[in-house]
């Protein structure tokens, strides 16, 4: 029962190989989950699939290594775009849960995704994927900065890499949106900019956002969905 | 608080740091910043500035600035302790939450809380897209730069790193 929702014939072909292919979609909250990828009639929903715990590591470490100026945009290309092991729409459910929580946004989002793929194991796996490479790189940065003691030449690229780095983020939001726009959907697109507004032009702080206008636009759905 | 080696009380405020930094990094690093330099004076100001400009220019989380300065307060084992001390907490309570998530992801409440957030998390990263733009673009080049990163990535399916590398050379050259 519990392994419902991992069901993925190719992932599992080993274990598998003998179970009938089943072409039954399962419902899932942000898309569909094919069970078996054979028909090419299936084009036309997403399909996503479930990796193992050695694909885990391996993705959040390319995700890692690519992270340059903030690694969120490089999550959304690896596991939206590249891999498919989440739909556009989970992605953005996702990322909502990680950065509502406390601590690094995208350390909670590999904890998030890493425990529905593989439970516990999946969540360490995913987070070391994502932080080991790093924090040794920092260890040896860290030991040549106090050798030299210097970072002052770093400002000249650092000025060239941050300009480019707003612009993958200035996509990733535009990428997170159209699915609002496409669907016309007025009273998410609302909050998206009430939001936008507060935080980029009032200046308000970010925690007032998140707990006056999240349970705000919580309330509404609700009320909504009833 | 303050005691003859400074990795105790950096790893407190590591802890602390992580704890609120509901939202992400760029909301604590002003909190970070004070506490390091001007309450505890474990770094100077260039230090700092030289650590920021360090853990954005490499790869990974920029969070991981903590295991730079624990590293340079503890060496190894501060730089080790300081980067648990960030993550640890904070993975387990997600962990948590994310397996309550799953189990109740059938249920009206929770549906309406995820269809609820959603909307507001687009908002805030379009916020930060827009002060982190506001923050790095301060030429025609750099404007360019920017525009030219999001086209690439929003259009085509080329790999943006290019686009970094491209600014990040420009930027060497003082262009930018």
């Amino acid at each position: 029962m519990k392994d419902g929702g991992r069901g993925n014939g190719f992932r599992f072909r080993k274990a598998r190989a003998h179970a009938p292919h089943p072409t039954v979609l399962e419902r899932k909250p942000g898309g569909f989950i094919i069970s078996k990828m054979s028909d090419s009639t299936v084009e036309t929903l997403e399909q996503t699939s479930v990796p193992t715990l050695p694909e885990i590591f391996l993705g959040f470490l390319g995700i890692a290594l690519s992270g340059f100026g903030g690694v969120m945009p490089w999550a959304q290309r690896m596991l939206v775009e590249k891999k498919k092991w989440l739909t556009p729409e989970k992605f953005a459910e996702d990322v909502a849960l990680a950065q509502f929580l406390p601590g690094p946004n995208i350390v909670n989002l590999s904890i998030v995704v890493g425990s529905r793929w593989r439970g516990a194991l999946g969540s360490l796996v995913a987070c070391i994927g994502l932080i080991g490479a790093p924090v040794a790189l920092m260890m040896i940065l860290g030991a040549l900065y106090a050798r030299y003691g210097d970072a002052a030449w770093l400002s000249g690229p650092l000025a060239g890499l941050s300009a480019s780095a707003a612009g993958l983020v200035i996509a990733m939001a535009a990428k997170l949106a159209a699915p609002l726009f496409r669907g016309k959907r007025i009273m998410a697109i609302s909050f998206a900019i009430l939001s936008f507004i507060a935080v980029g032009f009032l200046r308000v702080p970010l925690y007032w956002v998140l707990f006056v206008f999240g349970p705000l636009s919580v309330a509404a759905f609700w009320w909504r969905l009833r | 608080m303050r005691d003859d080696s400074p990795i105790g009380g950096f790893i407190l405020t590591a802890l602390f740091v992580s704890v609120v930094a509901v939202g992400g990094v760029n909301a604590v690093l002003p909190e970070l910043h004070r506490q390091v330099v001007d309450i505890n004076h474990w770094l100077t100001d260039k230090q700092f500035a030289d650590m920021f400009a360090i853990a954005n220019a490499s790869p990974g989380p920029n969070m991981l600035i903590i295991t730079l300065i624990g590293w340079s307060l503890g060496g190894f084992y501060g730089a080790i302790v300081s980067t648990l001390a960030l993550c640890t907490p904070t993975c387990a309570l997600t962990y948590l939450v994310a397996q309550a998530w799953e189990k109740f992801k059938d249920a009206p409440w929770r549906i309406a809380v995820q269809a609820g957030l959603v909307p507001v998390t687009v908002g805030l990263i379009a916020a930060s897209a827009y002060l982190l733009a506001r923050a790095a673009d301060h030429s025609m080049m750099a404007y360019a730069m920017t525009a030219a990163t999001a086209g690439i990535s929003y259009f085509t399916r080329i790999n943006p790193l290019w686009a970094m590398a491209a600014a990040a050379a420009l930027g060497h050259a003082g262009l930018v």
